[in-house]
């Protein structure tokens, strides 16, 4: 099934896409999105939208499965609070990508904002994935809970990889940079760790098919320095308060 | 002069007489009606209105305002002169009269919008007419306007109203409807803009009975614009009424489901559902326009009249016909007075209109 | 370091003492100990919270405040000397639990209600028809109303979704978490028999609680915690936090410990780990993006529901329920300074909002001006203590209040203000086992649904009083209040005049 959105109001939209996806359609192709707001938000299933233009905000917001491929690129707010599903993004995306994602998978293939997996979680088998083949600004995973970001810079190598406060406040899952991270470029509560031999399997089975979605030659992209960024505690505020649960003598 | 800013409560008697054929009444009629029922005013306030008294002006706005005193009049005037295109200004005739006190000055003006007036966009006449009315009250000392609308009129004042009837000499005036209030105010300000009807445009209200709701009804009218400045809680009925019916378009039909709608329980019970959802919306949107307490009004329209008491019958109103004649009162008595063998004569029930109008046929 | 503390209580055991060691069990705190045929108290230990007092067979224990003192001064009150020395000892921000105890002038006990004498009747409310029911939901202006085929009158007008309360007081968020599962499914069970609505907070809804759905406000704040398709499918309306009352303008952060293996189930996030909610919604900037978020929402469940938002009263609150209207919301949430927490900085729950009844005049006022008063649902939150604090809500502009420490006190609360320390002596703000054993579900349902049965009665009383007989005509209707001991800027605030006149 096809829909030309041109002359479309987002909420046409998405009422056609949940239509489709009531009637059991399982792949549909969007033309003409120009800043359509919240495509595949409340979907609830495994449709599958093929986006050509600029996907607007909110793109996969609450996203609980099934497949969204933009031609083109996407706005702020990509897979805010997704849990299941993928996106997949030929193109940038702007801020606030991953926002509080905890569960399936965001390819953007160029690069991203400001705040890029910030909040990210993971809960139960289908922790969070997000790979961004170009770089990323400040604040990249800051809060981060859990799921994997990965950020791989393939585009300008003049541009900084990421920004500054990397993974400030991190307090689970991981991140990997294909390249290398100064110390004042993330938080206190982050720390660098060598890639282990698990990591690096890890990375060859993951990048696999992100690379063969965008065609890059994944031996290229392995072929470099990565650095992994983990955070130091599960609980990095443990100290800041007085009195709290743990420590109920000590006002005592 | 107007009393400090504070409301009134008041008790009363209200009438109503509409002759559906579009008849003309002289104004003794409406006097003897509401006279009956003197033992239900105290003196402090009778008023009228009539429809259909200035049929040679039937086209032009007719602006009954009362002035405190004659100095106040010129600033309005002037304001007027650029508000409105005046084709008549006169002093409104009245004679002395033993039983009604000093009595403040009454003028009247006919009019229509002047033409390159600059207006907001989509903006009606009487939209516009609303906007002259608010500031005049709001913003002009010492002066009220008492009626605004076209081919009717407002009469009323400090007194019993058979007198303040005869002070405005209305037996020199017929209408096809005319409605009469006898006031009882528990405090005396002796404001002669206290007494009934209120009115604004063509509508006309006369109210037996006290808003507990008013403080409410009252801020809700103001969010669209109405400013309540003449101290009872009447007044409000007056913009709830232009309001729904004029700019919101609501049908007659509705008002008695907004002002007093049945309870939740009946309307639970009501068949068939889409009635049900009617009146569950109307209650869910409308519920700031709900007027709660005792009372019993008769609304006026260039069309007819309609009587209405609150949701439990807290304040009486009986309703006749007779041949192409309606009646409405407080008490049979005041029918009767007039009207001594009506074909028919019943209590209305609790929150339910008695609606009487012209016959479609009346062309005014 | 040397602790130079003194107690703030003393703990005082009576000769009618029998050593059952029932206050040893009852005290979560470690403040008595049984040792060698004596009761042993920990004096610097106890909070106050009244357990070994109310369970002690023998009534042998009061706890006094502690009668040793410093020279009196005004200024360097004992409370600040307290904190100062805390945090001399520790570095740490101070945390409190409940909400601001702090002397401000409260409000609602220099507003006086009216009643009808004479010119409007008052109403027998037990034998004529009291109508609270009240319809949580955007409304629009005007109805679009048409004759049918058969000259009926039938509505035009689609309303948006409208939640039914059969009485306007509904329970407000307090998380999973904050609070243990049997606190959330007593107040679920409570709202369902009453007709009402609960709210589960930001900590997510536990899988046993989403047969409630349909009496329940699910959050969505800044952590996102357990927000997904399901959490929004299952509630009768989603509310969008921005701030809490007892601390506005910062996050939260759920200490691991408290974080069990069903808290995190429900939260969707590994067990052990710090649940931090960010202050703001790192996807909320602006107000823009206030209307994109309420928009997601409705997108997510089809406009089928709801969408409010629920900010803290702050000196702007006016403004910004304004712009929260205006971005979409279907109702608002306005909590005042007195509201309560799991846990706050002492410094930001102490200084920091505006008392209820400000925010609450000042906004419903703003709404008015701009004539969108009657399209948004208010609810008032923070600090509500009974009925009479319900009826002067209203009247001041409140469709519902939403109460929680009420609640919380009908469960056995004491306001011993220790909620962040996860021990609470009666089981509701601890996630402790042992300590949740206390709390009787069945019990705790009908202590919370006799308050609310005992608010209602009396809210329709005072309603009979005032010759009112529907809540539509009671709300916003500040005539029927007058102040007494208030300043005249005050009144000015709260838009009604002092007693009198």
């Amino acid at each position: 099934m096809e829909l030309h959105a041109q002359q479309l109001h987002y909420r046409e939209v998405n009422q056609w896409l949940r239509r489709c996806s009531q009637d059991g359609i399982h792949h549909v192709t969007l033309y003409g999105i120009r800043g359509h707001r919240y495509i595949g938000t409340g979907l609830n299933n495994s449709l599958r939208i093929q986006i050509h233009g600029t996907a607007g905000n909110d793109l996969g917001a609450f996203m609980n499965g099934g497949e969204i491929v933009v031609y083109g690129n996407a706005q702020d707010g990509v897979g805010n609070t997704m849990n299941a599903g993928r996106i997949i993004v030929h193109g940038h995306a702007s801020d606030v990508v991953a926002h509080s994602m905890r569960g399936g998978t965001i390819f953007i293939r160029d690069d991203v904002g400001y705040r890029a997996g910030i909040h990210m979680k993971a809960w139960g088998t289908n922790p969070p994935l997000v790979i961004i083949g170009g770089t990323a600004r400040d604040f990249l995973g800051e809060y981060m809970a859990g799921g994997t970001l990965i950020v791989l810079g393939l585009h300008d190598s003049s541009a900084p990889l990421v920004g500054s406060y990397v993974g400030t406040g991190m307090h689970g899952g991981v991140i990997y940079l294909r390249g290398t991270i100064a110390p004042y470029q993330y938080g206190k509560e982050a720390g660098l760790q060598p890639l282990t031999a698990d990591d690096w399997e890890y990375l060859q089975h993951t990048l696999a098919p992100f690379c063969e979605e965008f065609g890059f030659n994944l031996e290229e992209v392995l072929d470099h320095t990565f650095c992994k960024l983990v955070p130091l505690s599960r609980r990095p505020y443990g100290r800041l308060y007085e009195g709290a649960v743990g420590a109920i003598n000590s006002h005592g | 002069m107007r009393p400090a800013q504070r409301y009134d409560h008041a008790g009363c008697a209200t009438a109503g007489i509409l002759h559906k054929g579009g008849q003309l009444i002289n104004g003794e009629a409406i006097i003897e009606a509401i006279g009956t029922m003197r033992e239900r005013g105290n003196g402090l306030g009778g008023g009228f209105v009539g429809y259909g008294i200035y049929p040679e002006m039937k086209d032009y706005y007719a602006l009954h305002i009362m002035y405190d005193r004659e100095d106040y009049r010129q600033p309005v005037e002037r304001y007027l002169e650029r508000a409105l295109l005046l084709i008549r200004s006169e002093r409104i005739p009245t004679r002395p009269t033993p039983g009604v006190g000093l009595a403040p000055v009454f003028w009247r003006y006919f009019g229509t919008i002047p033409p390159n007036e600059p207006r907001p966009a989509g903006e009606s006449d009487d939209d516009y007419m609303v906007r002259v009315v608010m500031r005049i009250n709001l913003e002009f000392d010492g002066a009220y306007v008492v009626s605004s609308g076209k081919n009717m009129g407002v009469f009323k004042g400090v007194g019993y109203p058979e007198d303040i009837g005869r002070f405005f000499r209305l037996e020199e005036y017929s209408a096809y409807l005319w409605i009469a209030h006898a006031r009882f105010p528990t405090n005396s300000p002796a404001w002669w803009g206290g007494a009934h009807p209120f009115s604004l445009l063509q509508w006309s209200v006369v109210h037996n009975g006290e808003l507990s709701s008013y403080g409410i009804n009252k801020r809700y009218v103001e969010q669209f614009g109405y400013r309540c400045t003449l101290l009872t809680d009447t007044e409000v009925f007056v913009y709830l009424l232009d309001l729904f019916l004029r700019r919101q378009k609501l049908p007659w039909e509705i008002i008695p489901a907004i002002l007093a709608p049945p309870f939740w329980e009946q309307i639970y019970r009501t068949e068939p559902a889409q009635r049900r959802a009617l009146l569950t919306a109307v209650r869910q949107v409308y519920g700031a326009g709900l007027a709660n307490g005792p009372f019993s009004i008769i609304i006026g329209h260039p069309r007819g009249f309609m009587g209405l008491t609150d949701r439990i019958k807290l304040r009486p109103l009986i309703a006749a016909r007779h041949g192409d004649m309606a009646y409405l009162a407080s008490e049979e008595s005041a029918i009767l007075a007039i009207c001594p063998a009506p074909d028919e004569i019943w209590e209305p029930l609790a929150g339910m209109p008695v609606d009487e109008r012209l016959y479609e046929e009346v062309v005014l | 370091m040397k602790n130079f503390l003194p107690s703030d209580f003393l703990v005082h055991i009576g000769p009618e003492c029998i050593l059952c060691g029932r206050c040893v069990r009852e005290c979560s705190f470690g403040a008595l100990e049984q040792k060698e045929g004596h009761i042993i108290a920990h004096h610097a230990r106890c909070v106050a919270c009244q357990r070994c007092v109310v369970f002690c067979p023998r009534s042998a224990i009061a706890i006094v405040p502690h009668p040793s003192t410093s020279r009196h001064n005004a200024y360097w009150t004992p409370e600040l000397r307290r904190a100062l020395l805390r945090q001399a000892q520790t570095g740490a921000i101070l945390l409190a639990g409940a909400g601001n105890d702090q002397p401000y002038l409260n409000i609602w006990d220099h507003l006086l209600l009216d009643a009808s004498q004479v010119t409007n009747p008052p109403i027998d409310p037990l034998r004529e028809p009291m109508e609270l029911v009240t319809f949580i939901g955007r409304k629009p202006d005007r109805l679009e109303i048409t004759a049918d085929e058969n000259g009926e009158w039938k509505l035009v007008t689609e309303l948006p979704p409208q939640l039914k309360l059969d009485t306007p007081i509904i329970f407000g968020a307090m998380s999973l978490g904050a609070v243990n599962l049997r606190v959330h499914k007593i107040l679920a069970e409570a709202a369902r028999r009453a007709g009402t609505l609960f709210n589960c907070g930001e900590g997510g809804l536990h899988e046993e609680l989403y047969p409630y759905g349909q009496n329940t406000i699910v959050q969505v704040a800044s952590g996102r915690f357990g927000v997904h398709q399901r959490y929004l499918d299952a509630a009768a309306a989603i509310e969008i936090k921005i701030g809490q009352g007892a601390k506005p303008g910062i996050g939260g952060h759920l200490a691991g410990e408290k974080v069990t293996e069903e808290i995190a189930r429900t939260r969707m996030i590994p067990a052990g780990t710090d649940a931090l909610s960010p202050a703001p919604h790192h996807d909320i900037y602006s107000i823009e993006d206030l209307a994109q978020l309420i928009y997601a929402l409705k997108e997510a469940t089809n406009y089928s529901k709801p969408v409010g938002v629920k900010i803290a009263a702050v000196h702007h609150v006016a403004a910004i329920a304004t712009g929260a209207a205006r971005a979409g919301a279907d109702f608002l949430t306005i909590d005042g300074f007195r509201g309560g927490t799991g846990a706050a900085p002492l410094v930001i729950r102490n200084h920091v909002g505006l008392p209820l009844e400000i925010a609450l005049a000042a906004v419903d006022d703003r709404l008015r001006e701009e004539g969108i008063r009657h399209q948004v649902s208010l609810i008032a939150s923070g600090g509500i203590r009974s009925s009479a604090d319900v009826i002067k809500a209203i009247a001041l502009g409140a469709d519902a209040v939403a109460i929680c420490t009420a609640a919380l006190i009908a469960l056995g609360c004491t306001l011993c203000q220790a909620c962040y320390t996860g021990r609470c002596a009666w089981g509701l703000t601890t996630q402790d086992p042992e300590l949740i054993k206390r709390l009787d579900i069945e019990e705790g349902v009908e202590r919370v649904q006799n308050l609310l049965r005992a608010w209602t009665l009396e809210i329709k009383e005072v309603m009979g009083a005032l010759g009112i007989n529907a809540i539509e005509s009671l709300r916003g209707n500040r005539e029927r209040l007058r102040s007494i001991g208030l300043d005249t800027h005050t009144q000015e605030v709260l838009g009604i005049r002092p007693a009198g006149m």
